[in-house]
């Protein structure tokens, strides 16, 4: 239990819930109620009931046969992208949707950088008949148009963030200003393991599924649950955090989380939070990310809009802070690269967050019957606009 | 003593301003501060711009980015700050987010703070634990007030914490709202302030968020020792000759 939160809701130095006064009620009431609620024989029942019919779940961990022969070890691929709507991201909002049920929330807000944790928000409003705003960045509504019109769909009103960055980063903003305008009735599904505690927690705690799972399958499949390495992109940190979980503590694990280099970690167009930022606040707790010397927060820039913020969660500040994970970064164009030879390998095509991962197992070397299994988040149906005209297809 | 206690000891119906450093133009801190003093305000809140302001609204938020691309940083404001009391006798508070403050320092913060002749500050997103394990005792090495924000959802025994913890006065919020919002006095704002009222609270309370006109302020006055100004004040200082904008605006609420 050494890389969990503690009673005070942080982490070694990180976490905690920096929050103006007027958000205090809610993230308080979340506070006494969340850990009481999740662990109530119903609401797992009900969980699990709906991961599995609803979500599809337990994912497949697939033992890519092609990625194997090329990188000389055992390559397993968790395969997020077959989730309904298509990532992780509705792991998470399954259990907050029905947490906010428990709290008598009438009113889902949310943000979203890709557009994958908003559809995933407005699909579990539609299924639990609750109204449902979803702050996104203009620029994101610009390159992920089809989420947009899933949402929009899905009966969910778009709210486009015009502030700053106009990205993930100012949606978030955003969202906490509706939640500090509509104090009583509204509950906010953060979408990663950020926030002010025990945000970074409970999400992780929803996504924790991933490496259940694995485990289990990794156990039927090799005969051990330990693998030798974890893979996982981070953004805010959502899928890395649900594929590490239940290895944190298997020391021998060793869990690589990929940043994204954007145009490479020193162009300035970049959101490689570990190697460019320092400790601070943002978004309510207390963790790592890239600000200027006076704690202005710095525009972070990634082809991949899900992983386009300029800080991490507060656990992976921790693990990161104490060695326990390895915090690496792809470029741009690496991604798009690893994303295509994923596509000619396997047969799938990934979400352009999720290519970060695969891509740097090109930078690993393995002894061979070494076992891999990298989180294969989402989908790339989304991002095929990007890979159009990268490759020129 | 700090000027904040004795202006509360001495006064009534105090209105308190608020308007970001370095807006509308980066020389103009100072300058606004000497203006606002000659028109009759009682106490001035000097914003330190965020990139990130969530519990502000539109208005301060384009006021705090036109500040930053202009240049402003906390390190400018403390040298734009040094000559502060020699025309400057009110009390003034620092008002900011956390972040840019642990940048800076908080122990070099206080220091500067106290040097510069800054009374106090209101850092709304520094949590009520943090600032009593770790701001606490320097704060009150240097003679800096700390003041709260309450909302109407904040319950009594916060309130009462809070209390025992603020030595300036306590921030009353008339809404859970970002700033700017207009101020609506309806039935459960009033029981909400007669509800505080009759706490008996140890700190003064200065209601802010909403309030634009003579109006609203003589409302908030009839409830607590004073009220805030903010956006109202930020749009009122958007352009024109900046004296002029400044002494039009307090004629409003000074008569």
């Amino acid at each position: 239990m050494k890389y969990k939160v503690n009673e005070k809701g942080y982490y070694g130095d990180f976490g905690g819930a920096y929050i103006p006064e007027m958000l205090y009620p809610n993230v308080e009431e979340l506070r006494q109620n969340y850990l009481k609620i999740i662990d109530d024989a119903d609401f797992q029942k009900e969980f699990h009931q709906l991961l599995k019919d609803y979500v599809g779940r337990p994912s497949p961990l697939y033992l890519a046969k092609r990625y194997s022969e090329k990188y000389g070890a055992n390559i397993f691929l968790k395969r997020e992208d077959l989730n309904h709507t298509g990532a992780h991201k509705i792991n998470n909002t399954i259990g907050q949707i029905l947490l906010a049920e428990k709290l008598g929330k009438k009113r889902i807000i949310a943000e979203t950088g890709a557009g994958q944790h908003g559809v995933a928000t407005a699909t579990v409003c539609a299924l639990r008949n609750l109204e449902c705003v979803i702050y996104m960045g203009e620029v994101d509504i610009e390159r992920q148009a089809p989420n947009v019109a899933r949402m929009k769909m899905l009966g969910a009103k778009v709210v486009p963030a015009s502030s700053g960055s106009k990205t993930l980063k100012d949606a978030t903003n955003e969202a906490m200003r509706d939640w500090i305008n509509n104090p009583v009735d509204t509950h906010y599904i953060i979408g990663s393991v950020v926030g002010p505690h025990p945000y970074p927690d409970m999400v992780a705690i929803f996504q924790s599924i991933i490496s259940e799972e694995t485990k289990k399958q990794l156990l039927e499949q090799t005969g051990s649950d330990q693998p030798d390495y974890v893979l996982a992109c981070v953004g805010g940190g959502s899928n890395a955090m649900g594929m590490f979980y239940h290895f944190m503590d298997d020391e021998n694990v060793k869990l690589i989380a990929v940043e994204a280099a954007g145009k490479g970690v020193s162009s300035g167009f970049s959101a490689a939070t570990t190697y460019l930022g320092k400790e601070g606040v943002l978004h309510g707790s207390r963790s790592i990310l890239m600000q200027t010397p006076d704690g202005q927060v710095v525009e972070p820039h990634s082809v991949s809009a899900g992983l386009d913020y300029p800080g991490i969660g507060p656990q992976h500040a921790h693990l990161f802070k104490t060695g326990r994970g390895q915090y690496v970064s792809i470029t741009d164009e690496e991604s798009l690269e690893a994303g295509l030879l994923c596509t000619q390998l396997e047969g799938i095509i990934p979400a352009i967050e999720s290519a970060h991962a695969l891509a740097y197992l090109e930078k690993m070397e393995f002894k061979a019957g070494e076992n891999v299994v990298v989180c294969l988040s989402g989908r790339g149906d989304k991002d095929l606009d990007t890979y159009i005209k990268y490759f020129n297809l | 003593m700090n000027r904040i206690k004795q202006l509360f000891q001495e006064k009534k119906n105090i209105l308190s301003i608020y308007y970001t450093a370095g807006y509308p133009n980066t020389g103009d801190t100072i300058k606004i501060a000497e203006a606002l003093e000659k028109s009759g305000a009682d106490m001035l809140e000097i914003g330190f711009p965020y990139s990130d302001p969530v519990a502000d609204g539109p208005v301060i938020q384009a006021s705090s980015k036109q500040s930053l691309d202009q240049g402003m940083t906390l390190k400018l404001l403390f040298e734009q700050l040094k000559d502060l009391r020699k025309t400057v006798t009110i009390p003034v508070l620092l008002m900011g987010y956390v972040n840019p403050v642990l940048q800076f320092g908080v122990e070099k913060f206080c220091e500067a703070c106290a040097e510069v002749g800054v009374d106090g500050c209101i850092v709304p997103d520094l949590p009520m634990v943090e600032y009593e394990e770790f701001y606490k005792d320097c704060f009150e090495k240097h003679n800096l007030s700390n003041v709260f924000l309450i909302t109407p959802q904040t319950a009594e025994e916060r309130i009462h914490k809070i209390d025992g913890l603020t030595n300036g006065f306590i921030y009353l919020l008339s809404s859970s709202a970002t700033t700017g919002k207009n101020l609506e006095v309806g039935n459960t704002t009033e029981a909400y302030f007669s509800r505080i009222k009759n706490l008996n609270l140890k700190n003064p309370t200065m209601i802010g968020f909403g309030i634009s006109d003579k109006q609203t302020f003589d409302k908030a006055c009839s409830y607590a020792n004073g009220a805030i100004i903010g956006t109202a004040f930020v749009k009122a200082i958007a352009d024109g000759n900046l004296e002029e904008s400044v002494s039009t605006f307090m004629k409003k609420f000074k008569g």
